[in-house]
């Protein structure tokens, strides 16, 4: 069976072996093969919301244009993750999130490799990207449901819920570390100083109180 | 109402309606549809029973309150059969004259058509300029039913292609049929019904799915709630027999949750269908089990996305999942479903009972039948038209519509909402066809015809799209959220005099990355209004950036 599912596709030149349940960011990354991604764990459910790790793949004569964390690996495809169609996209999109995160330090080398100019388009620093990582760790991961989306479009924002948000995030903040803007730990923040402010676990003799954990935001150029 | 049991019982019920009704008993129809129910129509519609019933007339006239007859402009609408006498623009007032001429055999004069220019008058619907270019096909018999009575459907021949499906036909034959018809979705992508039934009938899952998708949100387009609001039992009739061709148990109807009426006459008809045995178990005696369910959007374009209506269906967000496979393999609850829009599925019983031969007659080469189309914008008779495929544009805009408002020049064609495109003045000939159409860049889309005068600022339109469409993106994906919102904010700045040299670059980049990266339909053909007007209308949008530069800038 396992023999059958083999699947053999090209990525970059390169024969690449793969299971018939594999993506083709999962199979690029079995080779070693680097496709830039935000929204992606691999904790999680794929999303197909940032679309960075779009790549060209030419099948049956056909070349299209396909989010390779959800697009499944199919026989005799020929992948390219980089072309200057793709390289072109990811620049834009890149440019796109730096209007609302100008120095978030995965768009900011993002923008280095794709030459993004932070300065393009219109800035809005909500210095949220929606990535979705923190929303879906909850719910996925943590079963909490602590944090999630509201509204739609361009007012679309996470937000942290503060009924379950008092009880559950004190000993969590795992979304934290996930986040790709430190917005997430700054929402939290937030609704802890508007709705729960000092309300944390109650301290007893045998439990001692939780030290919290802040993480320390990375500066500029400071990751390789 | 017992059920009825056999295909020979609905049909011995059939003769008994007939044979109440005396065809020559003269019938005022007063239009309900959405724009005579904004003329207060319903004032009308009461103003006529009221009168019929105080004078004791109701042995010689009939009221009939019905869905929209299509000439929303010179609403509320009446038409008296027989003959079908046109009158325009009734007020309440109007009422006793008309029984009274009805009574007699006569007609009142003063209400119906005349010819803005020679005024010439036109009595009866063959002779309005209106209808007398349309094949009414689909919206023809909304005149003739009160979409509350499912026996005003049974009268004018309603489920007898449901009955010959499942008496004289296996699912196979009906599919084929389909197939045969060439019939294309009607929603916007004119993609051919039969495959993707076919698709979903050859899926290896038991449980199917059959969707009708009622959304309408396409801005301009208010055809299919005439159609679903009118004539709601023509709609379950198709989508029954496609249940049956493609082997489903269950299927859907999800329109939307702002039209009272609508919602009224689609809950009234399912329960009429199921108290008469045309949905349930053993449908009239075949052995085939069918059963529909009603639901409503949430307010958002976006769930009329095949995908996300799945999802909203399902109780979920109504957001387009990103999976590379078809609905039709893997929809509601991961199971094969089916979904076709509103006038796809009113199309259907017709191909069933008169044959795909004769579906095929009517059209152009590659598009089949005829389609609705919403006419409105600087048109001097809007309304709900229907023609057959490839019908020039010039019928439907001058012939149809009676030209441009006010006397004022054509400048632009536009179709297809907020996701269509504009054409210039002089491709009038062009065709309505699915593909030619989308070939100049004004795709037809789910029918929405906007006609744009002079004093256009095509400029505006495409700021005025774009900006509907912004709000209307479900925010999931990076391209559609963000992609629109620079390009809405950009088109701001041009049409307030602050477009700067460099933002049709920015422009033609964000409608790229936009168009190939967004993850469904409404990102990905966002831009097309704009590039549709970069080809055709770009000087336009220079001179605006230009005008800044050299300091001629006057604002708004």
């Amino acid at each position: 069976m396992s023999e059958m599912s083999e699947i053999v596709l090209t990525i970059d030149g390169q024969e690449i072996k793969a299971t018939a349940d594999m993506t083709v960011l999962d199979a690029a990354k079995s080779a070693g093969i680097y496709i830039p991604t935000l929204c992606h764990h691999e904790k999680l459910e794929a999303f197909g919301g940032c679309r960075l790790c779009m790549v060209e793949v030419e099948s049956r004569g056909w070349t299209s244009y396909v989010v390779s964390c959800v697009y499944p690996v199919a026989k005799d495809i020929v992948v390219r993750t980089r072309s200057e169609k793709v390289d072109k996209i990811r620049k834009v999109l890149v440019e796109e999130l730096l209007a609302h995160a100008p120095d978030a330090p995965e768009l900011v080398k993002l923008a280095e490799e794709y030459g993004a100019d932070r300065n393009r388009f219109e800035r809005e620093a909500s210095f949220c990207i929606l990535c979705g990582l923190c929303v879906r760790y909850c719910n996925e991961v943590k079963h909490l449901n602590a944090v999630g989306f509201i509204e739609n479009g361009p007012m679309k924002e996470i937000s942290f819920v503060p009924e379950i948000a008092a009880k559950e995030c004190w000993d969590c903040q795992e979304c934290f570390t996930l986040c790709p803007t430190s917005y997430a730990q700054a929402a939290y923040m937030l609704t802890e100083a508007l709705a729960f402010p000092g309300q944390r676990k109650v301290q007893t003799a045998s439990e001692p109180a939780p030290t919290r954990r802040v993480i320390p935001i990375t500066p500029v150029g400071a990751i390789a | 109402m017992p059920k009825l049991q056999t295909a020979a019982e609905l049909e011995k019920y059939r003769a008994e309606i007939l044979a109440q009704r005396d065809p020559a008993k003269p019938c005022i129809a007063v239009c309900a549809g959405a724009a005579c129910d904004g003329m207060d129509s319903r004032a009308v519609a009461a103003a006529f029973i009221a009168h019929v019933e105080q004078n004791k007339l109701g042995a010689k006239v009939e009221v009939r309150t019905t869905g929209c007859h299509g000439y929303c402009e010179k609403g509320p609408n009446v038409v008296v059969t027989p003959g079908e006498i046109c009158y325009f623009e009734v007020a309440p007032a109007d009422v006793p004259e008309i029984v009274a001429a009805t009574i007699k055999g006569e007609v009142v004069e003063r209400l119906v058509y005349k010819d803005p220019t020679s005024g010439a008058k036109a009595v009866h619907m063959n002779e309005v300029p209106f209808y007398k270019h349309q094949t009414r096909l689909l919206i023809g018999d909304n005149p003739k039913i009160d979409p509350m009575k499912i026996d005003d459907y049974l009268a004018v021949g309603g489920y007898a292609a449901l009955i010959k499906a499942l008496t004289t036909m296996s699912p196979d034959q009906v599919l084929d049929e389909v197939k045969k018809a060439n019939l294309r979705g009607r929603g916007g992508g004119g993609f051919p019904a039969g495959s993707k039934w076919e698709t979903t009938k050859k899926a290896p899952e038991k449980i199917k799915y059959v969707i009708v998708n009622g959304h309408e949100g396409e801005s301009a387009a208010f055809m299919d709630r005439a159609m679903l609001t009118g004539n709601p039992h023509k709609i379950l009739e198709g989508l029954i027999i496609g249940a049956y061709a493609i082997g489903a148990q269950k299927g859907f109807m999800y329109t939307r949750h702002d039209m009272p009426l609508l919602e009224k006459h689609v809950r009234n008809a399912l329960a009429q269908a199921k108290e008469y045995g045309l949905l349930g178990e053993n449908i009239l005696g075949s052995g085939f089990d069918f059963e529909v369910e009603l639901h409503f959007d949430v307010g958002i374009f976006v769930s009329g996305e095949s995908s996300a209506l799945m999802r909203s269906i399902e109780g979920n967000i109504p957001e387009p999942r990103p999976k590379y496979i078809r609905t039709s393999v893997s929809g509601i609850w991961d199971k094969p479903s089916n979904l076709n829009n509103v006038e796809t599925w009113a199309n259907v019983p017709q191909i069933i009972s008169r044959g795909a031969e004769w579906f095929t007659s009517i059209g152009s080469e590659k598009s089949k039948g005829t389609k609705l189309i919403s006419l409105s914008g600087n048109v001097v008779n809007s309304g709900v038209v229907e023609v057959p495929m490839g019908t020039p544009l010039r019928t439907l805009v001058f012939d149809i519509g009676g030209g441009v408002r006010d006397g004022k020049t054509l400048k632009a064609i536009h179709f297809g909402g907020a996701m269509g495109g504009s054409i210039p003045a002089d491709m009038i000939d062009a065709p309505l066809d699915f593909d030619g159409m989308s070939k100049l860049g004004a795709p037809i889309g789910a029918g929405g015809l906007l006609l744009m005068d002079e004093d256009t600022d095509m400029v505006e339109v495409a700021r005025y799209l774009m900006d509907f469409l912004t709000k209307e993106s479900c925010g999931k994906c990076v391209p559609c959220r963000e992609g629109m919102s620079q390009m809405l904010h950009i088109l701001t700045e041009i049409t307030e005099g602050r477009g700067k040299p460099g933002d049709l670059e920015k422009l033609e980049d964000l409608i790229m990355v936009t168009n190939v990266a967004s993850l469904c339909a409404l990102g990905k053909t966002s831009g097309d209004p704009l590039k549709s007007m970069f080809h055709y209308f770009k000087p336009e949008y220079e001179a605006r950036i230009a005008d800044v530069a050299g300091g001629r800038s006057e604002g708004k």
